[in-house]
């Protein structure tokens, strides 16, 4: 086996980079910027070859890394991606330079702290994705909570205290359950952390539904999976945009992740006996929230509640057990995290302009700029699942995996159709369209070359996707029927 | 240059057309912008010409261009369908949008937002091409969901205006509301059929005629019914049937050359093209005709009675438009699918005209829309005249014009159909011939004819517009004139479509309309004879009457006509009903859920009352911790107290 250690590199070089960061605190800005973009660029580089040697036919895990770490519990620093996380990473990697960028003249205190705590955290999340090893996974999964908390806390809103307080309790209560549930596998497993030995265990359906709830505890929370979603308007709208960004982009998918990577394959029959209690969160979260979204006057509380809905198409796919409804949940998942940062960076642009988010304070900016009307209209259509971005790919196929199993699953998640383009157009047409309602947005000027460079970023990417989803599949198809596999044995 | 590439070329140079005016139309200026997009869709028409030679020629297609996704066994694709249903649609689609091409460089000369609405109009050429070429439901769900976006932002294209932001958003709500239906008769499509090819769902439809669905409770269903129904609600969106017509109405908010392109010619016949194109799956459904025959004759007479009450020249014609999109539906709904084909281009044409000659109207009065300030407008638009009593002769019915011909066709396939409420279809395609007459004259003479009613200033400007404006009219007015006369022999009698239209044996009404013609003029004969022509006849008479020799007449009716008015004017409370109920009622309910739900309930109750929950409980603890030394010592003593006790009791 010829020595590779890129998924090394991922976790540890974006952290290297943060802490290098943090160390230009009393430089001059332009250093701090220019390291930072660096970093962000590097660590997204060193990404790549994933994608490129990645094997789309090959069954397990691909670039594996394997060191000792605690040798007496036998914890290893054990790291592998299959065809799921890869998209993650490369996600992730690339998310962060986008938000180095929208943070790029913005945020005028501690630069070197905000842009160090995005770069550690983005090594964090890798982190979370290619572990397989449970303790390894756990503590990457807390960890991130530290930079998200303190960009939450520093650099947020007038409520950010309460809001980074909320992010910080309600994340951290449900993943205590989780680590009971590694311990309790790890003595089944024969005195192991080994994820992959996990999901190979035969466990009693009782034992089977605990652990599940253990883990639902943890993932349902990260994915702000309805009714444990109040978490995130309020971590959204005090947190700075590009915190924005990370939590809907990357944080929600952690927890979609988790189902895919523990809650299916480890406890199959569990997950089958619970599904319809997942289903239904997940259509409540779907149309419920989309009413709630469409009521709110805060634009970002609205793309939050938006997020929440989005995520009901997720976590319906991946309890659909079949190859549509799974992959759908990816591409539903990487698609709305294009969107999502789209969205809130639109926001940002709006915010940094006028420092107000109330869609009452706006009206008409299409008369100010045109320029940013035309991009946010475009990301507005993705949200609404137009075909032909990549907002579409998802919905559709995780409908058409829901269908299959009943047509009611597929006619409520369907009506996202309508609801879903309500609340955003509408939206957008209290905020965009109409006669210019004061003089600040009489005073607006239009996108600047900066902002046009990364909006023009997200919109190549959210057609590419909805012109070309099969680039992304292809490479799912061996490890989500590995997935389905595992998660249709019957154990006990 | 093989064909494959010609194909290609039919939606791209529009495409390309589109994105040069949109990204670059404030660096290409003006002139530029609007000769690539008529550039564009020029090459556009003339390679649809050209592919419609060759298919005509007996060189069908039916391939993809990529694989656009791949799940399980199932595979996605891009690709096209050339066959005689798709290259009619291209035509018409292409025809007339070069003519609102043209019209829109005199009618939108002096907008600010000239580059934009060219963009526009080439992007939803590029998005209808898309549509009709498809060869499988995702391409076709494609385009159907991009016209309704382009749609969406015509509509609203003056964005300052209140009222056109409110239609547009309107518009797209309504539209997704059939959208939902169509989504779901694909899914269900697929998870039975296991493709979203059209030639492997039409050949694999023998199989699943007698399959069986469950739905609600013990019963079941037919799955084709279902299937068909389901893409039906698709249709009645886009070609706003009721009760989704609503959006149709508001969208004359719009400018006018996008009414004439996208809400009169093209896009709202994306309902009654994908019926037909479905025909192999409409045809085993007599559930789902019979549904098709009864939403499709509402619309036709309801819609129809509409007209009679507007003043806004636009809307007039936006509702005609409804009920002629009912008599299509009618058709597709008896079976004579070629027949609905034959209406749609007719209609096309002169409906086309009709809206761009009300644009030509609107253009000289400047932009004054209500016909009470109009009137005697002969005289000083004579080409806009000409051309406008040709689209109205055509829209009556009136032989030799084209609707004519093909809206005499649906009344008598109408006849010969037996499914449930074919009876009360035949009355309303009838009774709706004498009421469109009535409302088209009663339009024509109010603009036209009758004393000058608008004001000295305007009076004085009046001017028959530019060539860019009266070329298209004629050359619209061509087709209106004698496309009927034309066609109806080898579209309708002949075998045109070959197998891109399939009808079952045993639906018989166009084996009796092939038995009965023998030439275009005898079939204008026989009409001599038949209500119809004395009922479209009697309408314009009446509308003379009343809007010409005896003007006051009107409006007595009116205010003895209390509710029967009242009940129109206020579209039959389709608009109070979705406004009060559903749109309010969504907007309470989402108050509702999140101030109940989220915020006192799973915030305040759940976890703001655990934290506070807690919070007591320390508090309570914390009195354990006074500080006061006598206190901890009191309870040392106690303490040691009932450890002795203990001690000593236990011996």
């Amino acid at each position: 086996m010829n020595f590779h250690a890129y998924l090394s590199f991922s976790i540890w070089l974006p952290i290297i980079m943060g802490c290098l960061v943090a160390l230009t605190e009393h430089e001059v800005r332009r250093l701090t910027l220019s390291l930072s973009l660096l970093g962000a660029v590097l660590s997204f580089l060193v990404t790549l070859p994933l994608y490129a040697q990645f094997s789309a036919t090959a069954t397990g895990m691909q670039f594996v890394e394997m060191v000792p770490w605690i040798q007496a519990y036998n914890i290893n620093y054990h790291l592998g991606i299959d065809g799921i996380s890869l998209w993650f990473v490369l996600l992730n990697s690339f998310v962060t330079i986008l938000v180095v960028i929208a943070g790029w003249v913005v945020i005028r205190t501690h630069l070197a702290q905000y842009m160090a705590a995005f770069l550690i955290s983005s090594g964090l999340i890798n982190g979370i994705f290619e572990s397989l090893d449970a303790v390894l996974f756990y503590v990457f999964f807390e960890a991130t909570l530290i930079p998200m908390f303190l960009i939450i806390g520093m650099w947020g809103g007038p409520q950010r205290v309460y809001a980074s307080i909320k992010f910080f309790l309600y994340t951290l209560m449900g993943s205590l359950l989780m680590l009971a549930a590694f311990i309790y596998l790890y003595f089944e497993a024969g005195r192991s952390f080994e994820i992959l030995k996990y999901q190979s265990l035969t466990l009693a359906l009782p034992v089977q539904i605990l652990i599940f709830l253990a883990f639902f505890a943890s993932f349902a929370v990260k994915a702000a999976m309805w009714p444990v979603h109040t978490w995130l308007p309020d971590a959204h709208v005090e947190a700075p945009t590009g915190g924005s960004v990370i939590l809907a982009a990357i944080t929600l998918k952690t927890g979609a992740y988790g189902f895919l990577r523990f809650s299916l394959p480890i406890t199959p029959n569990a997950a089958h006996s619970l599904s319809g209690m997942m289903i239904g969160l997940s259509l409540v979260a779907i149309l419920y929230v989309a009413l709630v979204a469409l009521i709110q006057k805060d634009m970002k509380k609205l793309i939050a509640y938006s997020s929440v809905s989005h995520m009901g198409f997720v976590t319906l796919g991946i309890f659909m057990f079949n190859p549509l409804g799974i992959e759908g949940s990816i591409l539903q998942m990487i698609s709305h995290a294009f969107v999502s940062i789209a969205m809130f960076l639109c926001i940002g642009v709006l915010y940094d302009r006028m420092h107000t988010r109330n869609i009452e304070d706006y009206g008409g900016v299409a008369n100010t700029m045109p320029v940013f009307a035309a991009f946010l209209m475009l990301f507005v259509m993705a949200s609404a699942g137009l075909p032909g971005t990549s907002g579409f790919v998802g919905e559709f196929t995780v409908i058409l995996g829901a269908i299959k199993v009943n047509f009611w699953y597929a006619l409520l998640a369907g009506a996202n159709l309508v609801f879903g383009a309500a609340y955003i157009l509408w939206m957008y047409k209290r905020v965009i369209f109409g006669e210019v309602v004061n003089a600040e947005v009489a005073k607006l000027t239009d996108v600047t070359s900066r902002e046009k460079f990364f909006l023009a970023i997200i919109v190549v990417l959210i057609i590419a996707m909805g012109l070309y989803p099969q680039l992304i599949t292809s490479t799912l198809h061996t490890s989500v029927n590995q997935l389905i596999q595992q998660s249709s044995v019957i154990k006990y | 240059m093989s064909m494959t590439s010609l194909y290609l070329i039919v939606p791209m140079a529009p495409l390309v057309g589109a994105l040069l005016a949109g990204l670059l139309g404030k660096t290409l200026g003006r002139t530029l912008s609007h000769v690539v997009t008529i550039l564009g869709v020029l090459i556009s028409f003339i390679a649809s010409l050209a592919i419609a030679q060759d298919v005509f020629a007996g060189h069908l297609f039916n391939g993809n261009l990529y694989t656009w996704m791949t799940v399980e066994d199932l595979s996605f694709h891009v690709g096209f369908l050339l066959d005689p249903l798709t290259v009619t649609m291209m035509l018409v689609v292409s025809f007339v949008s070069l003519m609102v091409h043209i019209y829109t460089v005199g009618y939108m000369h002096d907008d600010p937002g000239y580059q934009r609405f060219f963009s526009y109009i080439s992007l939803f050429t590029f998005a209808m091409l898309m549509l009709v070429m498809s060869n499988n439901f995702l391409q076709l769900f494609f385009g159907w969901e991009a016209v309704g976006l382009i749609s969406y932002l015509l509509i609203g294209f003056w964005f300052q205006r209140s009222t056109a932001i409110f239609a547009n958003l309107k518009a797209f709500l309504v539209n997704r509301v059939g959208d939902l239906g169509f989504l779901l008769g694909i899914g269900l499509i697929l998870s039975y059929f296991h493709s979203l090819d059209y030639a492997t769902v039409f050949s694999m439809v023998p199989q699943l005629v007698h399959q069986q669905i469950h739905l609600l409770g013990s019963g079941t269903y037919s799955l084709i019914t279902v299937i068909c129904i389901l893409l039906f609600i698709g249709a009645m969106g886009k070609s706003a049937q009721m009760p989704l017509h609503v959006w149709l109405p508001d969208s004359m908010e719009g400018p006018t050359p996008i009414s004439a392109l996208i809400h009169a010619a093209t896009m709202v016949t994306a309902g009654i093209f994908m019926v037909s194109r479905m025909s192999p799956l409409f045809e085993v459904s007599e559930v789902a005709r019979s549904f098709i025959l009864v939403i499709g004759a509402s619309t036709a007479l309801f819609m129809a009675f509409l007209g009679i009450i507007q003043y806004d020249i636009k809307r007039v014609v936006a509702y005609s438009t409804l009920s002629q999109l009912g008599y299509m539906t009618v058709a597709l709904g008896a079976s004579a699918y070629p027949v609905a084909i034959f209406h749609l281009g007719t209609h096309a044409f002169f409906k086309a005209l009709l809206f761009l000659a009300a644009g030509s109207v609107i253009h000289a009065m400047h932009h004054e829309q209500d016909m009470r300030l109009m009137g005697g407008l002969k005289k000083y638009l004579p080409i806009t005249y000409i051309t406008a009593l040709i689209g109205s002769l055509a829209l009556c019915g009136i032989p030799p014009f084209a609707g004519f011909f093909s809206k005499d066709l649906i009344i008598e396939s109408v006849s010969e159909s037996h499914l449930f409420g074919a009876g009360y279809a035949q009355f309303a395609v009838t009774a709706g011939v004498l009421i469109t007459a009535f409302y088209t004259f009663r339009m024509f003479f109010m603009t036209f004819h009758g004393e000058p009613r608008m004001d000295q200033h305007t009076k004085a400007h009046l001017h028959e517009s530019p060539w860019v404006i009266t070329l298209p009219l004629v050359l619209l007015a061509i087709p209106s004139l004698v496309s009927g006369y034309l066609l109806i022999g080898p579209m309708v009698m002949g075998d045109y479509f070959g197998s891109s239209i399939v009808i079952d044996q045993q639906h018989t009404a166009l084996h009796h309309l092939h038995e009965e013609f023998t030439t275009p003029a005898a079939f204008m004969m026989s009409a001599l004879s038949s209500p119809p022509l004395w009922l479209a006849i009697a309408g314009i008479v009446l509308a003379a009457i009343f809007y010409l020799v005896m003007p006051r007449l009107p409006e007595k009716i009116k205010s003895h006509a209390g509710l029967i008015y009242t009940v129109l004017s206020n579209n039959y409370y389709f608009d109070w009903f979705n406004d009060r109920v559903l749109s309010r009622g969504s907007v309470s309910l989402g108050k509702t859920l999140w101030r109940y739900g989220d915020v006192t309930l799973i915030d305040g109750a759940i976890v703001m009352g655990s934290a506070r929950s807690i919070s007591r409980f320390a508090g309570r603890l914390r009195h354990f911790q006074t500080g006061y030394i006598y206190h901890y010592a009191f309870i040392m003593i106690f303490g040691v107290f009932v450890l002795m006790s203990l001690w000593f009791i236990r011996g």
